[in-house]
């Protein structure tokens, strides 16, 4: 079981953060702009914070940062691509999470720029979990979907957490999601991340 | 052959040119007359300035002296890589990466070809080390010039991929891959050109400049040769060097992307 830890974890105008998060799938919410992204981002060492993050008691900080990032597994808003076929972006064979999304087993094949939004994200979990991350950093990883598509990424995610006993923060602005996840729930007020009634 | 000497004459007939083609600019209002002008007015100071100097300085073969005008030189390219960036390094990177490649690149090469290739007696002498330096600099200036440009410029646009490759697991060094490659390909495009098309479509400037001046022309060729080969290998490397100690500096020790690095 992997278990994530944040000591007096601090990104930019946000209080200092303690926190352990196990196998389970835990909800962060907030106004825009109350630093939702820049925590999940400093957790994946993407940008500067003080504090340290510990991965099964590793710490961040003398962890080398590529193995840091292909363990913890970030999703941003918008995904990212730079070649022009789908299947370029996948570095191993493990396609295994394409069929779970309801994407075809050609998709790899698909021209990105032919792509829709939707289409684009669910194919930025699959790639992420093709990598399979000890933790799952999601922010807003269904806001570009519909309803059944929301439902097929909840439910692999929960999943995904439970047969990898993987850790997940899932910043979502939509309370009924949080309540469908139905786990802890934390959110930011006046720049303190802290623990709220679901 | 005798060399034409030009009066002052002839060179007010071609000033002519560009003060009709500065008047022609006015009436089509192409907002270009005064910046004609002024770069016509500072490359006729500059050259006299150069050519004042080069005299003295051929009248007395001195290293120090050498040595104090190629660092001058070296000073005003890396001032120029500096200014043809949209987004460059802040601080010191930004005139220090350029500077520093150029000087690299060009200061050995120069020499090397003065030492190995010309085998001038001493190797300093001004005659060839002023004018090889010059060019060198002159040409590897713009290689630079636009293979950070690109860098810096492409880094900033393509921030979401080099981030999206970041989290992947992929290292500084492939994330940014694709946009080094890039920057030093476009880099090296001019001298290329240069070299396809030199003899065919253009006489480059040395060589014309020596066959006006009385050289025989294989000799001018040999020479222009020696030049265009020099200028492209300074102008890779100088181009390599920069775009990858600039990628490097894009990254703080955690691989992070450091865009803020960026003016």
């Amino acid at each position: 079981m992997a278990i994530l830890q944040l000591n007096d974890f601090q990104v930019h105008t946000l209080k200092p953060l303690n926190i352990e998060v196990k196998d389970e799938v835990i909800c962060l919410s907030g106004p825009s702009g109350s630093g939702k992204s820049l925590l999940l981002r400093a957790i994946a060492d993407l940008i500067t914070h003080s504090g340290e993050a510990r991965l099964d008691g590793k710490k961040c900080s003398k962890t080398n940062p590529v193995q840091w990032r292909k363990w913890v597994g970030f999703l941003p808003a918008e995904s990212a691509w730079w070649m022009d076929k789908v299947g370029d972006h996948f570095s191993n064979k493990n396609h295994s999470y394409i069929e779970e999304m309801k994407l075809p087993a050609d998709c790899l094949n698909w021209e990105v720029v032919r792509c829709s939004t939707g289409e684009k994200q669910r194919l930025a979990i699959a790639r992420l979990l093709a990598q399979q991350p000890k933790v799952l950093l999601l922010d807003e990883p269904t806001a570009s979907l519909d309803a059944n598509s929301v439902a097929a990424v909840e439910q692999l995610i929960k999943n995904y957490s439970r047969d990898n006993q993987a850790p997940v923060i899932w910043v979502s602005h939509d309370e009924k999601q949080i309540q469908r996840l139905n786990n802890r729930v934390y959110r930011i007020s006046e720049n303190e991340i802290s623990e709220a009634e679901l | 052959m005798n060399v034409i000497s030009l009066s002052a004459i002839d060179l007010a007939l071609a000033a002519f040119l560009v003060l009709a083609l500065a008047m022609l600019s006015l009436i089509l209002k192409l907002g270009l007359a005064s910046r004609l002008v002024i770069a016509a007015a500072r490359t006729v100071i500059q050259l006299f300035l150069i050519g004042l100097v080069l005299k003295a300085l051929f009248a007395q073969v001195s290293l120090l002296l050498v040595s104090l005008l190629s660092i001058f030189m070296l000073l005003i390219a890396g001032r120029e890589v500096m200014a043809r960036q949209q987004r460059r390094f802040g601080g010191w990177w930004g005139y220090g990466l350029g500077t520093l490649s150029m000087f690299v690149s060009s200061f050995t090469l120069t020499v090397y070809a003065l030492i190995v290739v010309v085998g001038t007696e001493p190797w300093y002498t001004p005659q060839y080390a002023v004018p090889l330096l010059g060019m060198m600099l002159g040409n590897t200036m713009t290689g630079v010039a636009l293979a950070l440009d690109k860098l810096t410029t492409t880094a900033w646009q393509q921030r979401r991929v080099i981030e999206a490759r970041l989290i992947l697991g992929q290292d500084w060094r492939t994330a940014i891959g694709d946009i080094t490659r890039d920057s030093v390909r476009v880099g090296m495009i001019p001298m290329v050109n240069a070299m396809a098309a030199a003899g065919l479509v253009s006489l480059p400037g040395m060589m014309t400049g020596q066959i006006l001046s009385g050289t025989d022309p294989v000799e001018a060729v040999k020479y222009q040769i020696l030049i265009m080969f020099l200028i492209t290998a300074g102008t890779g490397f100088s181009a390599i060097l920069a775009t990858w100690i600039g990628a490097r500096h894009l990254f703080d020790d955690r691989q992070r992307l450091r865009l803020e690095r960026l003016s």
